[in-house]
């Protein structure tokens, strides 16, 4: 089954039981997140929530970590810079 | 998942806490139902004893499983603290995995590089690929099948690259000829990926990323510099072996042992009780050993802590597959290397982004000589991930002469944090509050 979400306002589909990250690395997108310092760009590493470096902000909220957090049909997701913050 | 099939068999009642969705830990991770590839069938070895041991699980009334919860620390006597309330419980089995070490390098922290059991866990859970152009690099056992995963799975796998060199398998052939099945395994791996083209390597590793937003290519070269070959490539994965997650054994005051590898592991008896009475420890956390082992002493422990003497073949099978894995460990070392390759830009913490340059400034000119220091100093190993990732590497380099190994103190500081989750503050406070 495919769920319908958006990236930065980009309409995307992914396959409902994927992850966030997933979803976006199938749609061709590495990378979600600046870096609070150097404004470098990250997105997986570790892949099973050890590492942090996938941070990206889902529906408002900052922090989520896009390699556990499942997909969910209607989400919004955006790029999150440095904490998330603002 | 063995250990409460089996106490709960033994009819004791079980809460089996994961911090997933499913059960499977990392071997067995699984598409969420209605994921679906043609391919699917060869990323697994064994499934079928997944399902019988799942199905063992499911259908008991003893077992409450409880995912999504996450254990951020077990106080003594024991109370399970988890991040929706805590679980009172008079036996504790820690059976909390290992997460993937692997050492700074320039670019490491460009998207497009991954930990190999990272880009496993993409494709075992979500069927997706970290890329098209796969380069695959480390060291150790699991880079095998992440090759052949991805391979089969459709990705063009430009190499597989084992920087050290395998020969010195020849030196230990009892362990060997005792476990072929586990041997044999390897080969497998090995025969697909050559059927598939895929070239394998040992004596290289990876000396660079290169890239500007993303990676674009790796460089890989011998330990020391020499031969540089750059390959073009959108995704690496890169692992130099497993490390024991084992904080909530540390915190609750587990005596631990330093393996030749440089991991820190619980100390077990052979009933895989840990030195605190009431807590046992089973695979990974025991010190790497290979899903076959976590599954055998899994049903050990389950044995043990209901009383019951794990006779018969068990503990005989466990022996050999530690005899096997600690063979694994001796040869496949992090190359020590891998500091001469590092520039003074190459961040070594990737969560505060603490680059090379800030590190050697506080072992050399500020004269920290143990990893505490350093992170006090340049806040190394104080973000996010608390040190998981950076952690070997700073009890690396708080060493000012690059010959001599990490200390032990370094190393089990790496390993031990108070949290072994983080935790929401409300939390905190609401614990805090019931302890008034
Ligand atoms: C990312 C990764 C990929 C791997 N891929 C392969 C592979 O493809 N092939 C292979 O042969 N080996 C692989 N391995 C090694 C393999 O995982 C182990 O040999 C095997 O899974 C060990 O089983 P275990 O039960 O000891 O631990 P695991 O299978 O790791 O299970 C540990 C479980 O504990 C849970 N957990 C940990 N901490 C907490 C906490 N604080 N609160 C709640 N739950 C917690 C985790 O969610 C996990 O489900 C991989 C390892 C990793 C880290
Ligand atoms: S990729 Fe490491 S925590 Fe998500």
């Amino acid at each position: 089954m495919s769920v319908q979400f958006t990236f930065d306002g980009r309409p995307l589909t992914a396959e409902s039981g994927q992850t966030v990250g997933a979803a976006l690395l199938a749609a061709g997108v590495q990378s979600w997140r600046t870096t609070r310092f150097g404004g470098r760009p990250r997105g997986l590493f570790c892949g099973i929530g050890v590492c942090f470096d996938c941070l990206v902000t889902v529906n408002g909220e900052p922090n989520v970590r896009a390699c556990l957090t499942p997909i969910a049909d209607g989400d919004a997701v955006t790029t999150q810079a440095g904490d998330g913050r603002g | 998942m063995a250990a409460a099939a089996t106490a709960a068999e033994q009819g004791l009642r079980v809460a089996l806490i994961d911090s997933g969705r499913q059960l499977g830990g990392q071997y067995f991770r699984h598409p969420a139902p209605g994921l679906n590839a043609p391919w699917i069938a060869h990323l697994h070895h064994g499934w079928s004893r997944f399902e019988r041991l799942a199905t063992r699980v499911e259908t008991s009334h003893r077992i409450a499983v409880l995912f999504e919860r996450q254990v951020w620390a077990i106080e003594p006597g024991f109370n399970v603290l988890t991040d929706r309330g805590p679980i009172a419980a008079r036996n504790v089995i820690l059976a909390t995995g290992s997460y993937e070490r692997v050492v700074p390098f320039p670019g490491w922290d460009l998207p497009g590089v991954f930990t190999a059991g990272g880009a496993q866990a993409l494709l075992k859970g979500n069927l997706v690929l970290p890329g098209r152009r796969v380069v695959v690099a480390g060291t150790g056992p699991l880079l095998l099948p992440v090759a052949a995963g991805l391979s089969v799975a459709g990705a063009n796998v430009l190499g597989l690259f084992e920087a050290n060199r395998v020969r010195g398998y020849a030196k230990h052939p009892v362990p060997l000829l005792k476990n072929p099945a586990k041997f044999l395994e390897g080969v497998d791996f090995a025969r697909q990926l050559l059927r598939a083209r895929v070239p394998l390597r040992s004596g290289r590793m990876v000396v660079e990323a290169q890239g500007t937003d993303n990676l674009e290519a790796v460089v890989i070269a011998h330990s020391d510099g020499s031969n540089r070959r750059r390959i073009e490539c959108d995704a690496l994965a890169i692992g130099y072996g497993l490390a024991p997650q084992i904080d909530l054994g540390l915190t609750l005051g587990c005596e631990n042992k330093l393996l030749s590898d440089g991991t820190v592991a619980l100390r077990v008896d052979r009933s895989q009780r840990t030195s605190i009475r009431g807590c046992y420890a089973v695979g990974e956390t025991a010190g790497i050993a290979g899903v076959e082992c976590s599954l055998v002493e899994g049903e050990i422990a389950g044995l043990a802590v209901a009383g019951a003497s794990p006779g018969g073949p068990l503990t005989p099978r466990r022996d050999r597959l530690r005899g096997f894995a600690d063979v694994l460990r001796t040869q496949h070392p992090v190359p020590a290397a891998w500091r001469d390759h590092l520039t003074p830009d190459t961040l070594i913490c990737r969560c505060e982004e603490v680059p090379a340059r800030a590190v050697a400034e506080a072992v050399e000119d500020l004269g920290a000589t143990d990893a505490r220091t350093v992170k006090l100093l340049t806040r190394a190993g104080m973000g996010w991930c608390q040190g998981r990732v950076c952690g070997y590497a700073v009890a690396c380099l708080a060493r000012r002469d690059p010959a001599e190994p990490a200390s032990a103190a370094d190393l089990l500081a790496a390993a031990k944090r108070p949290l072994a989750r983080p935790v929401r503050l409300s939390v905190l406070t609401e614990l805090d509050q019931r302890n008034k």
